[in-house]
């Protein structure tokens, strides 16, 4: 192993009881993400993706499996990694600083302190002028990136995007991945990424991770050889359309499967 | 009938807004059957509709005084407005008006203070237990859909014939609906809201701080006009049932001893007051919702 293992999910399965009997949403699922990946999961609705970042972020105990950090065991533990949903969850008393600074308020750190900190990186990430704004004078853009930069400031190694731009317009949505690549590769930190979008996923990848239902497990991994810094024009490559056509396929097959069960 | 009406017409000059250019090509062979338009009010300017409200008011009082003077109204059980204008005067040169509004004003803030305080604290103590919201939760209902009115003989017993009682009164009225609506701004919190201050590594104190009761404030600031006046209503019937103040009592006095000239006055000073709180609450609500920034 090149880098050493920032994150493993280590063997971890997943049941829910439900009304109809017991529902199995993560079948003996294992990741290792070495430091300063970032790595997306991909798959339909239902595969238990959600249920693998609650499981990290320690807000659910899985069933069976454990979840290391650096080799400690993080189980059941919160706030060991950054945690950002598809909702940015910005609340709207607070102006857009003070929302940012949320995780590091909640650890004890003082407000001005924490704010001090928070100003220099709203500006430089494109939300210079809105500082002191409420968060319901932005545009949905900006919000996600207010919610990106909250997760960050946090300032743990590992953070999990769950579908963090799932709900922009097609456009927005290209200009965030660019800035999150910025980001990433300004921070350095670890990054799982879960998402509906194929052409996403590969696109800010290092390895994408596809899943299939019924259990949820991981079907395949795919190692994403596109060289960096990218550039949009490389979704067009015949590696890039290589590696989303096997990624299609693979969806395929499991939703076929699926099919036939039911 | 009027408002079906209204909803065809609209629709009919939205059709002929969207394909004018269909209108010529068919020919004026085939003219629409009925050209409708959008209806439009005009509104009539500020000064005109605040003088036929004035006028409105002159002309009941003057019919009224010209009714009782011409004997077409019993003036014995309406009074007449010159009557009511003289017991106005004696009533806050002589009488006891001034002590009486006092005596109506405290039970009613202590009543509304105590009652939206304890509501909204209950409302936000749910918060803390599935369990015991649960529990707790049929008591309140119940106690909600009891008339808390009739309660009110019971208080007086208990409390006494003082302002305590009608404090007790005022507070029975208001703290169902404070809890209830802070309840309801409890439930309405994003349970991924929560998820996000806990994988922050939030305490249940720093949820509940930073998250609970700021999410609840305009729940809780929502009921403060509707508790004013049931506050009011509160300490008016407390007085009712046993008293030595307030304008309540002044006007059940003024009731037993036919002096109903005074029972104007009373109500009509009531009615000063109750606008008088609201209008002070409305002030308040709108520098608190300054405050909270939603």
């Amino acid at each position: 192993m090149a880098s050493p293992t920032k994150l493993r999910i280590d063997d971890v399965s997943m049941t829910f009881a439900t009304p109809g009997g017991s529902f199995q949403a993560l079948d003996h699922v294992t990741l290792a993400i070495p430091t300063g990946r970032f790595v997306s999961l991909i798959g339909p609705s239902g595969c238990g993706k959600s249920t693998i970042f609650n499981i990290a972020a320690g807000l659910q105990e899985p069933t069976a499996g454990r979840v290391w950090i650096d080799d400690l065991d993080a189980t059941g533990t919160i706030g060991r990694v950054g945690y950002m949903l598809q909702k940015d969850l910005l609340l709207p008393w607070r102006t857009l600083v003070d929302n940012i600074i949320l995780g590091m308020e909640i650890q004890g750190v003082p407000r001005p302190q924490a704010r001090e900190k928070a100003l220099p990186l709203l500006r430089r990430y494109g939300l210079a002028g809105f500082e002191h704004a409420y968060p319901n004078a932005l545009s949905g853009g900006m919000r996600q990136r207010a919610a990106l930069l909250r997760t960050l400031l946090f300032d743990t190694d590992v953070i999990l995007l769950d579908e963090p731009f799932g709900a922009l317009d097609a456009q927005t949505k290209l200009q965030m991945q660019e800035w999150l690549l910025e980001l990433w590769s300004d921070f350095g930190k670890t990054v799982i990424f879960v998402t509906h979008d194929v052409e996403e996923a590969i696109f800010l990848s290092d390895e994408v991770h596809v899943m299939g239902t019924r259990p949820g497990r991981i079907v395949e991994t795919l190692a994403v050889d596109l060289p960096r810094p990218r550039l949009r024009s490389c979704t067009t490559t015949p590696a890039f359309t290589a590696l989303k056509e096997r990624c299609l396929e693979l969806l395929r097959v499991d939703q076929a499967a699926v099919g036939r069960a039911a | 009938m009027a408002l079906q009406h209204t909803s065809s017409s609209a629709s009919s000059s939205a059709r002929g807004l969207i394909e004018p250019a269909a209108q010529p090509r068919e020919g004026s062979a085939h003219p629409p059957a009925r050209v409708r338009r959008l209806p439009v009010q005009r509104d009539w300017p500020l000064w005109a509709i605040g003088g036929i409200q004035v006028g409105i008011l002159v002309g009941i009082i003057a019919l009224w005084q010209v009714s009782a003077d011409q004997g077409w109204l019993n003036a014995f059980f309406w009074s007449r407005p010159s009557a009511i204008y003289a017991t106005f005067k004696t009533f806050f040169t002589e009488g006891e008006a001034w002590a009486d509004i006092w005596f109506t004003f405290r039970s009613t803030i202590l009543g509304f203070l105590i009652g939206t305080t304890a509501g909204s604290l209950l409302g936000l103590s749910f918060w803390w237990s599935r369990n015991y919201a649960a529990v707790v939760q049929p008591y309140v209902i119940c106690f909600e859909s009891l008339p808390k009115l009739a309660l009110a003989p019971l208080i007086v017993l208990v409390f006494g014939i003082g302002l305590t009682s009608k404090i007790a009164v005022a507070t029975a009225l208001t703290i169902v609906v404070s809890t209830l609506t802070t309840f309801a701004g409890v439930k309405a919190i994003d349970p991924d809201g929560e998820r996000l201050f806990y994988s922050l590594g939030a305490t249940r104190l720093q949820v509940f701080r930073k998250l609970v009761i700021p999410a609840c404030l305009p729940w809780i600031i929502s009921v403060l006009r509707i508790n004013i006046g049931l506050a009011l209503t509160g300490a008016v019937v407390g007085e009712f049932i046993a008293s030595q103040h307030g304008l309540g009592r002044a006007i059940l006095y003024a009731g037993q001893t036919y002096d109903i000239a005074l029972v104007w006055v009373a109500v009509l000073a009531l009615s000063v007051l109750s606008v008088v709180m609201y209008v002070a609450v409305g002030l308040l609500e709108r520098l608190l919702r300054k405050g909270v920034k939603s």
